[in-house]
């Protein structure tokens, strides 16, 4: 078998696996033993920002809620690369397709959900002040 | 010992459940002496509650679905039957027994028939459709299958073991708390949903994950026919809202074991979330139910046609259409909760808009049959019914997607005859139709047409005659679930109403002949050729049984309709290229895994409904168990020789080429 043919047999059997499995990664910056070890380092760096940020005066107090929502998008992103080996590479369509189908619905049902809720008082008869007082 | 459970909960005051429970067990034990008798044990344990084929486990979830689907009937019967009997009077079922009866009517229709019966066509068409040998995860498949015959073993135990759920098929919050449903009914419910449950979620990965992954060499996806299409669209459907179910019920399951409160009166609780997020699934449940039904119909209308299907791309852009706006929609099952205007108005535009795509695949139906070269075969029967049924309860919905329509029609009888409108046409015959379509590629012979179209044509005419007079007194003022009536304006409705049961009871009753007679005369309704009805994908093209590797080689495929195209050039000449060398074919290894964890799941669930507690550790143990007996497991497949793989399909192809000769013959 000559070399080409060879790297084929290889590009073919790279399809057939399942990504994240170890052969199909560990040439990449996020693959192999050392693309977890990266990662891991990476959420341990975030976790420990996030516990400053909250706990000391390093940043600006009202900002504080906003650095959280940033270092948590951060920390998915970390998770999303390293851990789940999500890729932007065309073996790697169908993860990412998921991926956003999935945030697609989670948005939708939480979004839609606390709209309802948020509304449902809406045709209510309005309450004296005292039974407003009683509501939880 | 044995927590809630005494002889207190087997039901000996009451005639009706006990003597139902008494017939069907007597039944069952019948027929397992008869296995017994005849030595069948090792044949079904081999070949059939251990195997891994995703066509036996197709057909068991048929089978599953038959037996459910006489069950949730005899419970319509008994309600149609009752409300005639109960004009000024008590009727025959006394009030607690009715509602039992009402919530496991829609209970084991949706979950347990509905549900197996379209997983199971699933199951057995989307791998021979695809051209491949299996399912992604054969083992799992099992697993699922086995799960939901838990589900539905439990639902019936509650028929003799306790009482079922009094709360309508979802079980309403607060009313499903333990303050209101202190029985055991609920928790039948909750335990048998829940496993069911599991075994839904794992099959709908499974399939998408196989239609996603393991199509035959050269199917690009707009090569898919459409039923994988449509079923990839359901399978995502139910990993994306299953879910949702689960979280949802084990919320419930909280409040009634723990005493958490998260849909209670008190406590901060709020039952208003718990019909918002039960309907969250139940709205895309609707669809994952109708897609498949959908690319059914679109698999026999374009066959019996003769011609292509109409519009395939619009086909499937309108897919995942409904797909996505499934979940835009739910709240037009709850617009007389008490949201304000606006909420109710969005989500009602969002309901109307969603039945544009079906309004598309409608019309690409009526473009198929158009100036084709149409057949009317039962399945073609079953279609044509859908089609014309289905646009008047589609447009009955269209009408309660308005809310101030629905404000006056709520709960009404106008509802029930909706959604049974859709679901019976949508559902239950795309059931009938892809069943008789698919029995001769299960079992190499046809089903007898005469028989076939008897069934059909009877329970068409019941199920007219049944729900045209529910939505009339719908619009009368009938709410739905009465047990009793007072109402003189109500009673001729009521009467057409029961008569249109008798006439299903008649459409039943051909079903069962003609399984009967078709089996009696399996020989002249052989079909050797492996393409009964000239049909266009891919699983017409492999032998009538097909082997158990499906195929001997894997095809190559060019265009969505391959095996038309193959005959299409076999007619002009072009014989197909004489075969390469026969490969070795790789198969999954048949397991008990599924049998087993289901076995202990049963355990599980019949342990915790009665508060059993060391049941169900035993069941969790045993369930643990037995997956880590499988994890470990040394081989998981095994290797057909070549030479084998050759003989058995040079034996398939030698029975199509006698037929074709015999046939030249004749001609």
């Amino acid at each position: 078998m000559s070399d080409i043919e060879s790297r084929i047999e290889e590009d073919l059997d790279r399809r057939d696996t399942a990504p994240g499995e170890e052969s199909t990664t560990e040439h990449e910056l996020a693959g192999g033993l050392s693309g977890y070890l990266l990662g891991f380092s990476l959420a341990i760096l975030l976790t420990i920002a996030s516990f400053l940020a909250a706990q000391t005066n390093l940043i600006y107090q009202p900002a504080v809620i906003s650095a959280l929502v940033v270092l948590a998008i951060a920390q998915m992103g970390v998770h999303l690369v390293f851990f789940l080996h999500i890729t932007t590479g065309p073996d790697n369509t169908n993860n990412v397709l998921a991926l956003a189908f999935g945030v697609l619905i989670v948005a939708l049902v939480v979004i839609g959900s606390v709209w309802i809720m948020a509304h449902l008082n809406l045709n209510m008869a309005p309450m004296s002040a005292h039974q407003a007082e009683m509501m939880p | 010992m044995l927590g809630k459970l005494d002889w207190s909960a087997i039901p000996f005051d009451q005639p009706i459940p006990l003597g139902a429970a008494l017939i069907v067990f007597l039944a069952a034990v019948a027929v397992l002496i008869w296995v017994t008798v005849k030595g069948y044990w090792p044949y079904l344990w081999h070949e059939w509650i251990t195997s891994v084929d995703h066509k036996r486990i197709g057909v068991m979830y048929i089978v599953l679905a038959a037996l459910m689907l006489f069950r949730g009937f005899v419970d319509a019967v008994m309600m149609r039957t009752q409300q005639v009997l109960a004009i000024h009077g008590p009727g025959y079922l006394p009030p607690e027994h009715y509602d039992q009866v009402f919530s496991a009517h829609g209970t084991i229709m949706i979950f347990f028939a509905a549900m197996p019966f379209v997983i199971g066509l699933m199951n057995f068409a989307v791998p021979l459709q695809l051209g491949i040998r299996d399912v992604a995860f054969p083992t799992l498949n099992s697993v699922s299958f086995w799960l939901t015959a838990t589900g539905a073993l439990l639902v019936n135990i509650s028929l003799v073991v306790g009482e079922f759920a009094r709360t309508g098929w979802l079980p309403y919050a607060p009313l499903s708390e333990t303050t209101y449903s202190p029985g055991v009914g609920v928790d039948y419910y909750l335990w048998s949903i829940q496993i069911s449950g599991v075994g839904t979620l794992l099959t709908g990965v499974n399939l998408a994950t196989t239609i996603l992954k393991m199509r035959a060499p050269g199917m690009g996806y707009l090569h898919m026919p459409m039923f994988c299409w449509t079923s990839l669209a359901s399978n995502l459907l139910i990993v994306a809202a299953f879910p949702i179910l689960t979280a949802t019920l084990a919320m419930l399951t909280l409040d009634r074991y723990l005493g958490f409160h998260f849909f209670t009166n008190e406590a901060g609780g709020n039952q208003m979330m718990f019909m918002n997020l039960i309907w969250a699934w139940g709205h895309p449940e609707v669809y994952i139910l109708v897609l498949p039904a959908f690319g059914i119909y679109s698999e026999i209308f374009s066959t019996f046609s003769s011609k292509p299907l109409f519009g395939y791309r619009s086909m499937v852009a309108a897919t995942l259409f409904i797909c996505i706006v499934s979940f835009m929609v739910w709240l037009h099952h709850f617009f007389t909760m008490g949201a304000g205007a606006d909420v109710n108005a969005a989500f009602g535009i969002a309901t109307s808009v969603i039945a544009v795509g079906t309004g598309v695949k409608i019309y690409n139906w009526l473009f198929t049959m158009y100036g084709g070269r149409v057949r009317f075969d039962t399945p073609m029967l079953w279609s044509l019914a859908f089609v014309t049924t289905f646009i008047i309860g589609g447009m009955t919905g269209v009408l309660l997607a308005v809310p101030p329509a629905d404000f006056m029609l709520h709960n009404s009888l106008f509802l029930v005859a909706h959604f049974h409108n859709v679901i019976i046409s949508g559902v239950l015959f795309a059931g009938f139709a892809g069943f008789t379509y698919w029995f001769p590629k299960a079992f190499g012979f046809r089903l007898h047409e005469g028989w076939g179209k008897a069934a059909f044509w009877f329970t068409l005419a019941g199920y007219v005659l049944v729900f045209v007079p529910l939505y009339i007194v719908g619009l009368l003022g009938m709410t739905r679930r009465l047990q009793h009536i007072d109402m003189d304006l109500w009673t001729p409705w009521l009467i057409v109403a029961a008569i249109g049961i008798a006439v299903m009871i008649v459409g039943a009753a051909c079903q069962v002949a003609q399984l009967i007679v078709s089996i009696r005369h399996r020989d002249e309704l052989r079909d050797e050729t492996g393409d009964p009805w000239d049909g266009r994908t891919l699983e017409w093209s492999t032998s009538s049984p097909p082997p158990f590797f499906n195929y001997a080689r894997l095809p190559y495929v060019e265009n969505e309709e391959p095996y038309w195209t193959l005959k299409q050039r076999a007619l002009d000449g072009q014989a197909p290229a004489e075969d390469e060398a026969y490969e070795p074919v790789e198969m999954p290894r048949n397991s008990p895994t599924g049998f087993v964890a289901a076995f202990f799941a049963t355990l599980i669930g019949f342990a915790l409904i009665w508060h059993i507690w060391w049941l169900a550790i035993v069941g969790f143990l045993g369930a643990y168990a037995t997956f880590v007996v499988f994890a470990w497991r040394e081989h998981g497949d095994y290797e057909i020789p070549a030479d084998e793989v050759e003989r058995i399909d040079r034996d398939g192809k030698a029975a199509q080429l006698a037929w074709i000769s015999r046939r030249e013959r004749v001609a």
